[in-house]
């Protein structure tokens, strides 16, 4: 297990990197977050894209939403967003079932692989079968070598064949949080 | 409370729609899809029958992939309370090409008319001017229908909100389509694109 801390890394991982340049061969434009640290460096990425636009959200159902406007305006979208706001978007999901719109979100896990936080595991524990139950098809990468294939893999089905998808990144990959007082 | 004088909300959305300039128009669930669809069919009418909280968040994506479009998502009080949070949102993006009118009858029409906060102390327009859209306001005549209806066929100068206080009678229902492939593939054929 590595950590995570609140100070900046030395030396940052080169997976959100590999992210963003996927999202960008895929002409992703409007990208709807909820920050969470195992975000942050993707997000800097995108609010400094000249062609994403990064829209911060109150919460992440209006995510769910933003992205089918998009899709009816003719543009490609991704939600980005912590374990615990997967609950947050339930009922709004019913609209990747109704519509068929590409819809893909990338979910940084919480509540697993060292905790620190108990508040954290309920809905990390249940973010997997949440999306299942609500017609998401879910991909996982645990490891940093495995990241860009898995965003590829789950950014096609959802462009390709309007197959909701949500992309998990396993807490192991971004590190537990540490709390230090 | 006096009930006098408070507008038709069917007369509001078609005076809102009339000479349209291509605008698109989403509509919250419930008695807003009703009196779009009353307005006149249209391959850019969106039409929404749940996902309640969610329209002006659809408004806003469209507003943003389609710039120099108006985009006027015309809701209810009730739709846009559970969903007051996405004013923040549009607040910080200030899309100019989006118009956002709330159908304000005070109530629950479409479960039963169960009053809304709106009828006991929320007031819309104060929220949505908290929130950043500096162009917000109360309309309770025609004429101020009118003058508004005419500002939001333009794609600058927003985003816009109106609060619209209307009859609270309940109207004999106008049915829209309700399939969501089909509403959502018209809409981006009229824009020029084509199905997956």
């Amino acid at each position: 297990m590595h950590a995570r801390t609140e100070t900046a890394s030395d030396s940052q991982p080169a997976w959100p990197e590999e992210i963003f340049s996927t999202l960008q061969r895929f002409d992703v434009r409007q990208v709807p977050y909820v920050p969470d640290a195992g975000h942050s460096q993707l997000i800097e990425r995108v609010l400094g894209s000249a062609t994403m636009r990064g829209i911060p959200l109150t919460t992440e159902e209006e995510g769910v939403a933003l992205l089918l406007g998009a899709w009816a305006g003719g543009q490609r979208g991704v939600l980005l967003m912590q374990s615990s706001g997967v609950g947050n978007c339930i009922n709004m999901l019913s609209l990747t079932q109704v519509f068929r719109f590409p819809f893909l979100t990338l979910v940084t896990m919480r509540g697993e692989w060292g905790e620190f936080n108990p508040w954290q595991v309920p809905m990390g524990s249940n973010t997997q079968a949440a999306f299942e139950l609500c017609g998401v098809k879910v991909l996982r990468a645990t490891h940093p070598e495995e990241v860009r294939e898995v965003v590829e893999a789950g950014a096609a089905q959802a462009y390709n064949a309007a197959t909701p998808t949500a992309v998990l990144l396993s807490q192991r990959l971004i590190g537990a949080k540490v709390f230090v007082k | 409370m006096s009930k006098a004088n408070l507008l038709d909300r069917r007369a509001v959305v078609s005076e809102l729609l009339k000479n349209r300039n291509g605008a698109i128009a989403v509509g919250g669930l419930g008695a807003s899809t009703y009196d779009i669809a009353a307005a006149g069919d249209d391959a850019r009418n969106f039409y929404l029958w749940g996902a309640m909280g969610g329209a002006v968040m659809i408004g806003l994506g469209l507003a943003l992939a389609q710039p120099k479009l108006p985009v006027i998502v015309i809701t209810g009080d009730g739709e846009m309370l559970m969903g007051l949070g996405s004013l923040a949102t549009v607040g910080a993006q200030k899309p100019a090409n989006l118009s956002i009118v709330v159908l304000d009858n005070e109530a629950y029409g479409e479960t039963g008319g169960q009053v809304s906060h709106t009828a006991a102390s929320v007031d819309l327009v104060s929220v949505a001017k908290a929130c950043g859209i500096a162009d917000s306001r109360a309309i309770t005549t025609v004429a101020e229908v009118e003058t508004f209806a005419l500002s939001l066929k333009e794609a600058n100068r927003g985003p816009r909100f109106a609060n619209v206080k209307i009859d609270g009678a309940n109207l004999e229902r106008v049915l829209s389509n309700r399939d969501g492939t089909f509403i959502v593939n018209r809409l981006r054929g009229s824009l020029g694109y084509q199905p997956i």
